[in-house]
């Protein structure tokens, strides 16, 4: 790819030879970019030596061309033109104005952006809560049936959100309990209270550590399968087939995955309680020398009869905040693959803001009501 | 003799114990516009994949320009895969980048140039294909089907290849949708004198784009003109260009020749 230049008073021959192609655009815009037009009247071009000319090679010659039409300078061909400037010609005319560009935010001030941000967040909470109500509503007209509550997709729901997770739940309430017993064993033997440990393990397991951190982790397991699910459908146009059959996707889609978690989540919290007192009762025997029987003993004089139940009642509620926030922004999906990511990741955020939030005031209110 | 541009040779494809290709042959001269033809599952789709290196043969040959690519790395194919543009059928837009950007994708990846350059490219070949100009800034969501397959058309495009690949570019458009983007067919052989390949089912596109017809038949190809193909003795090749839809279409372009 070449271009050469000569001058012959106010004349300018270029001759362009070799590959004119793609690859060597920006070569060939610099080389045309550097041919001097100062004092030349008219300029001559021969296309005869070229081996290729492609569409994005002609449009750095067009480039040129205009340049030199711009400065006043006559531009001719030693021959016909090559084709290639005709049809983009063609195409540039044909195609109209350049576009605008994407105006963003057309303005930027701070008073501007939290009014958006009001009015968008106050949008988004209506749909949440428009989302929620039909969820309800379809789950109550549903229970006149069985059919029409799902059992079979219930069931698939508990089986993959409740008894595939066991093995991780099982193990991260092990853990848990491990790191509380491990913990308060060391600030309490200066004490000498050890046996305050179970205490500690006992209604921390029960009443909290056991379901919060089984509702965490099913956000992030199901919470996030929920939305990818849906949300991919949404992109398939899956959601909108069932509407146009005339099934409603709440009754199919978002009620048998709320129930489904009702279900598996307190099960699995009872799994997490259970395996949580067994790991505290491992390390109390290791660390504390503490017999088994005297571990058992102690538990049973620390918790009230409310104690387990003060957890597990908080269960089905964490379950509803996951399965709704992994239903509605995985039906929010529109348009792209981007948007499924976005999405997806909104509803694990949310879900375990919602059940802290949720813990939270569980927590006052079981202290108001002095359980 | 120049090598054919596109050379397949006792193509073998096996799925389990499906066998889909059997010895398949089929050559692309260049300025051809062939269109590859074949029933449902008769391994259309299987067949460019395997010349697009998406697919690996059980045993054959895959020439690009005289270049066997069944055993090339991937880095060794990416200079190949800069000869050639793809329209996927569904067009495959990278829905998270705009018309626009989805043009630039492979000029960013294959070629050095500075974003005005990048930018009046890209724009250029989106009008190239009958796009308007302000479909640039579109997300693919936002497009009509005839759209998306143009803006599919303008990606392939992006690096000025000497070969083009279309999966079905007319299925899903409605007949006068169908006949323009013949017509950018046309336009895209005859003006920018690329060699097409392309499979399809529609047999107005065929007769109105098409000179070279190969058939997948039995899991091998017949691959002719498009004059003698018709005449096939095969009998699904017969009852695909004589069934009761392609007669009226064989007489007008008969008369028309």
């Amino acid at each position: 790819m070449a271009v050469e230049v000569r001058r012959t008073g106010d004349a300018l021959l270029l001759e362009l030879t070799g590959e004119w192609e793609a690859r060597q655009f920006t070569a060939i815009d610099a080389q045309l970019a550097a041919v001097d037009l100062t004092g030349a009247q008219r300029v001559q071009i021969a296309t005869a030596g070229l081996t290729s000319l492609d569409l994005s090679a002609a449009w750095a010659l067009r480039r040129f061309l205009q340049r030199a039409r711009a400065a006043g300078v006559a531009v001719g061909f030693r021959g016909a033109p090559p084709d290639q400037l005709r049809l983009l010609d063609a195409a540039v005319e044909e195609g109209g104005a350049a576009p605008a560009v994407p105006e963003s935010l057309a303005e930027k001030g701070a008073l501007i952006s939290i009014g958006r941000f009001t009015v968008r967040s106050g949008a988004d909470l209506m749909r949440w809560l428009t989302f929620f109500g039909r969820a309800c509503v379809t789950f109550v007209s549903g229970l006149g049936s069985a059919q029409r509550l799902r059992p079979i997709s219930i069931v698939r729901h508990v089986y993959e959100t409740g008894i595939t997770a066991m093995p991780i739940v099982a193990l991260i309430a092990f853990l848990i309990s491990v790191i509380v017993a491990y913990l308060s064993a060391q600030q309490l033997r200066g004490l000498g209270v050890d046996i305050y440990v179970v205490d500690l393990v006992t209604i921390g397991v029960l009443r909290e550590l056991g379901v919060l951190l089984t509702a965490i982790i099913l956000a992030g397991r199901s919470g996030s399968a929920f939305a990818a699910e849906l949300g991919s459908m949404q992109l398939n146009e899956e959601v909108d087939a069932l509407i146009a059959t005339g099934v409603d996707p709440f009754e199919v889609l978002v009620v048998p995955r709320v129930l489904g978690l009702i279900i598996a989540l307190p099960l699995l919290t009872i799994i997490a309680d259970l395996v949580g007192l067994t790991g505290g009762a491992v390390l109390c025997g290791y660390l504390l020398d503490m017999p088994l029987s005297q571990y058992l003993e102690r538990v049973n004089e620390s918790i009230a009869s409310t104690t387990f139940w003060v957890g597990l009642m908080k269960a089905p509620v964490f379950a509803l905040v996951i399965a709704l926030a992994g239903c509605y922004h995985g039906m929010q999906v529109r348009g792209s693959a981007r948007e499924l990511g976005r999405q997806v990741t909104l509803a694990v955020v949310q879900a375990i803001f919602l059940v802290i939030l949720a813990d939270a005031l569980f927590a006052v209110l079981f202290m108001k009501l002095d359980i | 003799m120049p090598h054919p541009l596109v050379e397949v040779h006792a193509l073998v494809n096996r799925f389990g114990t499906q066998v889909v290709h059997d010895g398949l042959d089929m050559q692309v001269e260049k300025d051809d516009v062939f269109a590859i033809v074949g029933g449902s599952g008769s391994g259309k789709t299987v067949l460019l994949r395997s010349i697009l290196g998406l697919q690996h043969p059980a045993s054959g040959v895959v020439r690009i320009a005289g270049r066997d690519i069944t055993h090339l790395s991937f880095a060794q194919l990416r200079p190949i895969k800069a000869r050639y543009g793809v329209a996927f059928q569904h067009g495959a837009l990278y829905s998270g980048l705009t018309v626009l950007q989805n043009v630039q994708l492979p000029m960013i990846e294959h070629l050095d140039l500075a974003s005005d350059a990048r930018d009046e490219l890209a724009l250029l070949k989106i009008r190239l294909v009958g796009l308007p100009g302000d479909a640039a800034s579109k997300y693919p969501a936002e497009l009509s089907g005839g759209m998306v397959k143009r803006a599919a058309v303008a990606r392939a495009l992006a690096l000025d290849p000497p070969l083009l690949f279309l999966d079905e570019p007319t299925s899903g458009l409605d007949p006068l949708g169908a006949a323009a983007f013949d017509d950018l067919v046309l336009y895209l052989h005859e003006q920018l004198k690329l060699t097409i390949v392309m499979i399809t089912h529609d047999l107005d596109s065929i007769f109105r784009t098409c000179n070279r017809v190969g058939v997948i038949v039995d899991r091998r190809m017949e691959s002719d003109t498009l004059d003698r193909i018709v005449e096939h003795p095969h009998p699904w090749i017969q009852a695909y260009f004589h069934g009761e839809r392609a007669r009226s279409r064989l007489a007008g372009a008969r008369h028309g020749a």
